[in-house]
């Protein structure tokens, strides 16, 4: 991996090479759910409803603004076996926000589970359960509502202090200070200086501009969202859903229901993906409504046409870069200032309009100044909500825009502009310190850095020549190469925190109990791999039981890059925890101190090889023989983060662009990255790629579409394509060694970071290839074509 | 209505309302390795084999399987877990929900061609089974070296 190029100093870090040594970590063994599922062994929740359950299906606004007048569900509660219609009248009126977050929720509580007004198309209006599918789709369409319609704000550029205000009703608020101002349409807001960014740009012989719009995207999980509900032997409420974040669901249910916590179970089976679609409440308020006003179990699975109007989406941002830079290339001062669309509710409004600063500005550490501002506003809408890539992807998309604009300003190869502003190991940047996720953020020294690999890797598996990153193949038809870097983290430190129990069962096994929500990323198998390497046992010996609130310990839930290093981190202290528990017990049995146990292979020795025994005899002991000393060993822990180790990645990609059709197809996709020790590097390289795709398909043709009336045109898997198969070249990733201290066994995290350079580097490499900087996203052929044509007469 | 048809080797009679879609049915009859992803033909996660070639069950009338011969991953468990072995070896296989009709699809294709198929004609065979976790690349890593394998056995 060495270039000579780059007088890298090799890793000094021991435990680098220690990682060579691992047995089950960094291996890349299989899913412990693979083989099931390929299966299709039931595991979903829908494959797991109760024979008896109601169906359950919603009335949604045809409107994208109107007030509710009357709702008379005579006719529907008529037909024979509909078994109850509830509206905004049957709930307590409570303000809450369906975002799954921490407590105090960074989101303002501007949403109720019913209510009396709809702010988009879709927007719930009533609940109807029968005994059928197809009888409670009939009843829906006999729920007769009136509206009064009201005229929407459509335009996110046109919302802010619009004379229409979106949420006029009292008793929303916020948690803390965000910025909420709904009576200016604003969901939150934010403004931070270091230095003085005015004076600097002015001061700066070299200054670029530019300004990016980046369109909302749908998750397309494929798995609808899907829960069903029913109340248990001691009457209480169990909900058993597709959810991201068991506890937080819990949390808000309690919350909108005005029920005790208590009286509430969450349990997440298998999800069919997430990507931060399922970071919310969507379903679970309309199955429990059901299930407590009848007694019995309900379901409800969205359809896909649900899912798309009326789940959540990215935020639209737009997001304007100005860079002050000396002549030599060396950066001095940025300004990002952005304006992001919320959708009808503030869910995650502020958190992810902070990372597109947070986890982008870092890269460049050395300037004087940077400034970062901006408000996120409400429009009608759907609801953005959390996106792999949360904030992030714009910033970055903006940002990485602007460097290569300096980049040919100054006549320089872009990789060596980035090489000599990025960030490196040992480093740290002040924006760590004060820009969070809603709140202030935490200093933080960066211990593990490869960016110097990764680039240098990267240049070599796309063959980057600065002389020559364009060629024409055919006529009109160009090859291009274009680049970006990137950064993300690994959980919100200080507030993400995951629990781990493990326990020793008769015949030498362990049970693994975990909060941390598997949602298709493998987190249950790499869990197992980090208990399995620090007990000294193997992957078959680790049994893991995953996310119920119920039977699991506490755990934030799955975002935020968070699974491996906050969950993985409370694993490995529960496996250190209980190792020394079981030598602790076994020394006492031997009658020796517990430092002279010696624990290999399953087998306890002592120092002097004179007794032995293995794990396996050990555990019938402790539990059956061993009179009154028998005992349960096991051992909870739990981790919160004192920072967020961002992992990192260069990406450079080759496209082809045909001039005559507009047409931009992704030919090769290089990503290298710097994950720390990836505990399970198949996995980790697949999720990569699977976030690379998505990335592809919001630079290039993925979009939310919607009529001028706010109807969403876009609504189904064919006016709304995710790339398939057939629709990229190459993708190629690297993972390069990196070892992150602070991390389990020195892993960070893979789950976001693979979605956020596609966006930059494509629109870098069609500036490479045509001059033109396109800006407004997604690059489709009229799009590319019409920008190539407007470049043309401007010149001529 | 009631209609008869042979699932999995099995002869069934199950109950379909007008109109239904393949899919429902076999769902409601416990069938749930047929998953549903979209509802428009798109995703290839709802397929299975009616006489032995891949149709995408959301868009086929359940009343059109009447006397047909159906097969989910179900029925073709032992080769299902041979090449589930090859996927999971590359960690291709996220979520898991596209998995059942893509590794189903995948059987029919081996099935199809004589010869191994190359990169190009797996991912256009392919190319109805979207998957939104992976990025296809390990899937495509682990079809060949399937194919490649049973090739040689
Ligand atoms: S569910 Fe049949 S193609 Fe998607
Ligand atoms: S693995 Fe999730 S859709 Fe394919």
């Amino acid at each position: 991996m060495q270039n000579n190029d780059y007088p890298i100093p090799l890793p000094n870090d021991a435990k680098l090479e220690a990682t060579k040594q691992f047995n089950v970590v960094a291996h890349d063994l299989p899913k412990v759910d693979g083989e099931g599922l390929v299966l299709g062994r039931p595991a979903y929740t829908d494959d797991l409803v109760p024979p008896n359950a109601l169906y359950v299906k919603l009335v949604r606004s045809p409107h994208a603004f109107a007030r509710i007048l009357s709702i008379d569900p005579t006719d529907a509660l008529a037909l024979p076996g509909v078994a109850c219609v509830l509206t905004w009248k049957d709930i307590p009126r409570i303000p809450i926000t369906r975002a799954g977050q921490g407590n105090p929720e960074p989101s303002p509580h501007d949403r109720f589970i019913l209510d009396e007004y709809v702010r988009y198309v879709g927007d719930e209006v009533a609940v109807v359960a029968a005994e059928t599918e197809a009888l409670a789709e009939k009843a829906a369409g006999l729920v007769k509502v009136e509206y009064q319609k009201l005229k929407p704000v459509l335009d996110f550029e046109h919302a802010l202090d619009n004379p229409i205000v979106i949420h006029p009703e009292p008793g929303i608020h916020e948690m803390f200070p965000i910025g909420f101002e709904p009576k200016r349409n604003i969901a939150a807001a934010y403004h931070m200086e270091i230095g003085d960014v005015e004076q600097e740009l002015a001061a700066s012989p070299v200054k670029v501009e530019t300004t990016v719009h980046t369109q909302a995207q749908q998750h397309v999980a494929l798995e609808p969202h899907t829960a069903f509900s029913y109340i248990d032997l001691q009457g209480r409420l169990v909900i058993v859903t597709s959810t991201q974040n068991p506890w937080h669901t819990r949390r808000l249910l309690g919350l909108a229901f005005q029920m005790p916590l208590r009286q509430i179970r969450i349990v997440k089976p298998r999800i069919g993906g997430g990507f931060g679609g399922k970071q919310h409440i969507h379903v679970e308020p309309y199955v429990a409504m059901v299930t407590m006003k009848t007694g019995r179990p309900a379901s409800l699975a969205l359809t896909r046409r649900e899912v798309f109007e009326a789940t959540f989406t990215r935020h639209e941002m737009r997001v304007k870069v100005r860079l002050g830079a000396n002549p030599d290339g060396k950066l001095r001062a940025i300004d990002m200032q952005v304006l992001s669309n919320t959708g009808a509710y503030g869910e995650h409004a502020l958190t992810t309009f902070m990372v597109a600063g947070s986890k982008t500005l870092p890269l460049y550490n050395k300037v004087s100044a940077v400034r970062f501002g901006g408000h996120v506003v409400y429009t009608n809408k759907v609801s953005a909500g959390a996106f792999r890539g949360y904030g992030a992807i714009q910033g970055l998309t903006g940002l990485e825009a602007a460097m290569d604009e300096l980049a040919h300003k100054l006549s320089i190869d872009p990789v060596e502009l980035r090489r000599k502003n990025m960030l490196h190991e040992g480093e740290t940047s002040e924006v760590f310190r004060i820009m969070g996720e809603g709140t202030e953020g935490v200093a933080m020294n960066i211990e593990s850095c490869k960016l110097e690999e990764c680039i240098a890797r990267g240049k070599e598996l796309i063959g980057w020549d600065f002389t020559q990153l364009v060629h024409e193949v055919a006529p009109g038809v160009l090859r291009a190469k274009g680049m970006a870097i990137a950064m993300q983290g690994s959980g919100i430190p200080l507030i993400d925190m995951g629990s781990a129990r493990i326990e020793l069962q008769d015949g030498g096994f362990f049970k693994l109990h975990v909060g941390a929500t598997d949602l298709g990323t493998g987190s249950d198998t790499i869990l197992a791999q980090i208990a399995a390497e620090e007990l000294g046992v193997d992957m078959e010996d680790i049994v893991v039981h995953s996310s119920d609130t119920d039977h699991t310990p506490f755990d934030v839930g799955a975002y935020a890059s968070s699974t491996t290093y906050v969950s993985g981190s409370a694993v490995l202290k529960a496996a250190r925890s209980l190792k020394t528990k079981l030598i602790e017990a076994v020394a006492e049995k031997f009658g020796v101190a517990p430092k002279d146990i010696v624990y290999t292979q399953k087998t306890f020795m002592t120092a002097d090889g004179t007794k032995s025994l293995s794990l396996n005899d050990f555990s019938y002991d402790t539990l059956y023989h061993d009179g009154e000393k028998m005992k349960t060993i096991e051992a909870t822990e739990s981790f919160s983060g004192s920072k967020s180790p961002p992992p990192y990645l260069a990406a450079f990609v080759e496209i082809e662009i045909d001039t005559e059709t507009g047409k931009v197809n992704v030919v090769h996709y290089v990503a290298v990255v710097d994950v720390g020790t990836p505990i399970n590097p198949n996995l980790a390289k697949v999720q990569i790629e699977g976030g690379l795709l998505q990335g592809i398909g919001l630079a290039l043709y993925e979009d939310v579409r919607y009529s001028e009336a706010g109807h969403m045109l876009s609504h189904n898997m064919m006016t709304y394509p995710i790339p398939s198969r057939e629709d990229v070249g190459r993708i190629t990733v690297e993972l390069v060694d990196s070892y992150e201290p602070s991390g389990p066994f020195g892993a960070k995290s893979a789950g976001e970071i693979g979605i956020d350079t596609p966006p930059a580097a494509i629109a870098n490499a069609i500036r490479n290839a045509t001059g033109v900087r396109l800006t407004e996203y997604p690059f489709t052929p009229e799009r590319v074509l019409a920008a190539l044509k407007a470049a043309k007469t401007q010149h001529t | 209505m009631n209609i008869t048809l042979r699932i999995n080797g099995k002869q069934e009679s199950i109950e379909c309302l007008p109109g239904e879609m393949l899919t429902e049915v076999l769902r409601r009859a416990g069938h749930f390795e047929v998953k549903k992803g979209c509802d428009t033909g798109n995703c290839g996660a709802c397929t299975v084999l009616v006489d032995g070639k891949p149709v995408l069950s959301c868009s086929y009338l359940a009343v059109r399987a009447e006397g047909k011969e159906i097969t989910t991953i179900q029925g073709l468990a032992d080769e299902a877990k041979k090449f589930a072995a090859f996927l999971t070896a590359e960690g291709a296989d996220q979520c898991g929900f596209c998995a059942p009709g893509f590794a189903l699809t995948v059987l029919a294709m081996k099935e199809e061609f004589s010869s191994i198929p190359d990169e190009a004609q797996i991912r256009h065979y392919l190319a109805g089974n979207l998957c939104r976790c992976s990025g296809y690349e390990g899937q495509i890593r682990a079809i060949k070296k399937y194919l490649e394998a049973q090739h040689a056995e």
